[in-house]
């Protein structure tokens, strides 16, 4: 997992509540068995029409965001489908923070496994956000997790809070199953205590 | 110090702390798809980790079948789709993973078997990648919804990385109106406290109205509760629960029952113990209730009307609900009993088990689909399929008009070739009317089971009470 320390680049606003893992990753991206080839699919209807051809509306498309690196968006980003391709795609795509007011809880914890750093801004430091970046001349901002900090172009840096095990985890870019295999003891513990097996766990024979 | 059933459901699992927020929380039973698990188990084996204990996982094909009959997976003309429900059974087979295959007499949507099979018991914790994993919150089991790194971890170590919810109790009071279902009630909570009301929480459903409902209308409600936000939904297990339970093939037997079902018993929140929030919803003031926009809380009772935008509580909301309703082509003000559909779909892990397909049937039965309304009943299982059909169910369906298929989550997702063309309006039995759900540009109208069946018949969404037997009309 790619560790996210601090990060520069263009944020594009998408000041709408409730954008949820089916308009972020639609359906006919999710039949491979692989992570690859999702770049295309993320926002796939709202960026292109029903000929293939760019709507020229959408922020994604507008020049000063085309390259955007950060998404800043409304509450309760990510609902909906527990899809990770949500995930996989945007980073494919480039974007590697997304901001909002709140996330979804399965989105949430999908973003932490992949090193997409969320940052839950509450709305009225959002409100200002959006406002500097409303501009896309203006929409440069660095993003320093270790200092905890949104730094625009232009304008007064927004401090976030954030879970502090969550924060190390992607400073670090740790392999999480590692981290829990440090455990194991334990958990064979836990297996026998409570009768689940009756010799310890060791995995199929066959890795 | 007292404490929630949520609270001993995390408490009884967890294997130990990690920091301050986060413990590590132990799975009793994983269930599998074939379109979330291929890149889980593909980082298992690229890391080279075994299974850490293959009997607590089951693996079931529901996404992206094909309804309709097929005798061989040859005949599927979707081949990546094939091939992820080959992939599963391969992964299954490789690594000792129990698997209801396609053609298994078991299949069927994994919500709806796991269940069905006696898998679901109080007390346990039950992951799985798909948000509606909720739905055994009925069983007061630990139910939710995980992501694809999050299915390799369980598979590698039978546990999961987890931070506590905030403990939220919603109580249903009053008397239950004639016709009301447990659809209404979930979809009231979720138009009151919204898509995010419930983020961060787990909810405990509570109250007369709850506890009077079947065990097969409680999985309705902890299943569609995700739709407002709670990772988790909870109903204290009761006589119901082990009355449900007792004989099916995965519950204990014998002197283990009686065992299990004391140890059941105790699975309750403490009298006096805190939620974080408290809500009371009167149920005598519902009625059946249908969505009018693209998120689950864009709903209201069928005898409303689509509201004005401008009334809206903040900005954001009110572009959310403009760019709703252009996308639905509705407008402001237009009753909701006036709105013509074009499809009806009745099937999903919400909607689609046999209290659900017997109350389409009694709407149904000698009734016609109004002309130029196509439907399909997608049963949720094979086992429900065919005891539909041994009640007659399915003569009622086909006589009436509908296309009877076989089980999968079919249009609900439509990730297989159940799926709408743009500009479609469909009456749907299901959980989700996000834009493009059921295809690109198809509008989702979502209600109950019945609700789906007079829609069909009428032509329009219709208050289904006025369809059954000793109705004014």
């Amino acid at each position: 997992m790619t560790p996210f320390t601090s990060v520069t680049g263009i944020a594009a606003p998408m000041p709408l509540p409730n954008i949820d893992t089916d308009v972020i990753m639609p359906k006919k991206f999710l039949k491979r068995i692989d992570r690859e080839g999702l770049a295309q699919g993320v926002f796939h209807d709202l960026r292109f029409d029903e000929n293939g051809n760019e709507r020229s509306g959408f922020v994604l498309n507008r020049a000063g965001y085309r390259n955007a690196r950060f998404i800043v968006a409304g509450r309760n980003f990510g609902c909906g489908s527990s899809r990770e391709h949500a995930v996989w795609g945007l980073l494919q795509q480039g974007i590697r923070a997304v901001i909002a007011p709140s996330f979804a809880g399965i989105f949430f914890g999908n973003c932490e496994k992949n090193g997409l750093l969320a940052v839950e801004l509450p709305e009225d430091k959002l409100t200002v956000l959006l406002e500097t970046i409303s501009d896309g001349d203006r929409a440069e901002l660095t993003i320093d997790l270790d200092a905890q900090k949104i730094r625009p172009a232009q304008g007064a840096a927004l401090e976030f809070d954030i879970d502090a095990g969550l924060r190390r985890n992607l400073l670090l870019g740790l392999d999480h199953i590692e981290e829990t295999l440090q455990y194991a003891d334990d958990i064979r513990a836990y297996e026998v205590k409570n009768g689940l097996v009756s010799e310890p766990s060791r995995g199929s024979a066959d890795a | 110090m007292t404490r929630t059933l949520y609270d001993k459901l995390c408490d009884s699992h967890t294997v130990r702390k990690i920091d301050d927020n986060r413990l590590l929380l132990y799975v009793d039973l994983h269930i599998m798809n074939e379109y979330t698990s291929p890149q889980a188990f593909a980082g298992l084996h690229a890391a080279g980790r075994p299974v850490w204990r293959p009997e607590a996982h089951l693996a079931v094909v529901d996404h992206v079948n094909p309804t309709r009959a097929i005798a061989s997976l040859d005949e599927m003309t979707d081949n990546d789709a094939r091939l992820q429900i080959e992939n599963l059974g391969r992964n299954c087979a490789r690594h000792g993973i129990e698997l209801f295959d396609l053609f298994d007499r078991r299949q069927g949507i994994e919500h709806v078997v796991v269940p069905e099979n006696g898998f679901a018991h109080p007390g346990k914790v039950i992951a799985c990648g798909d948000s509606h994993t909720t739905t055994y919150g009925a069983f007061g089991a630990l139910g939710f919804g995980i992501g694809t790194s999050e299915i390799e971890h369980v598979l590698a170590t039978q546990t999961l990385v987890y931070t506590k919810l905030r403990n939220m109790r919603v109580t249903f009071t009053g008397e239950m109106p004639p016709g009301l279902t447990a659809k209404d009630l979930v979809m009231a909570f979720i138009a009151k406290v919204g898509v995010s009301g419930a983020v961060g929480h787990a909810v405990e459903f509570a109250g007369a109205p709850v506890n009077l409902l079947s065990v097969e209308g409680r999985m309705t409600m902890c299943n569609m509760a995700v739709e407002g936000g709670a990772r988790v939904a909870l109903i204290a297990p009761d006589a119901t629960v082990f009355r449900y339970l007792q004989g099916r093939p995965r519950a204990p037997k014998g002197r283990d029952w009686d065992t299990a079902k004391q140890e059941w018993a105790s699975w309750q929140s403490d009298p006096d113990a805190n939620f974080d929030i408290d809500i009371d919803i009167d149920v005598a003031a519902i009625a059946p209730q249908v969505s009018w926009g693209t998120s689950p809380h864009q709903t209201c009772g069928i005898d409303g009307e689509v509201p004005a935008p401008e009334h809206a509580n903040d900005p954001m909301e009110r572009a959310a609900q403009e760019r709703a309703l252009e996308y639905m082509g509705l407008e402001p003000g237009q009753p909701l009993g006036a709105i013509e559909i074009s499809h009806a779909f009745i099937g999903s892990c919400t909607n689609s088990r046999m209290e659900d397909l017997r109350a389409a049937a009694e709407v149904l039965k000698g009734r016609k689909v109004s002309a130029g309304v196509s439907a399909i009943i997608v049963p949720g299982s094979l086992a429900v399929r065919r005891q539909a059909e041994a009640e007659g169910l399915d003569r009622v369906f086909i006589e009436a008009g509908y296309e009877w298929r076989n089980s999968g989550c079919s249009m609900c997702l439509a990730m297989n070739d159940d799926i709408l063309d743009a500009g479609a309006r469909c009456a749907s039995s299901t959980n989700r009317n996000f834009e493009g759900r059921q295809g690109t540009g198809a509008r989702t109208h979502l209600m109950s089971p019945a609700m789906v069946a007079a829609a069909s018949v009428a032509g329009h969404l219709v208050d289904y009470r006025e369809f059954l037997p000793g109705a004014q009309t």
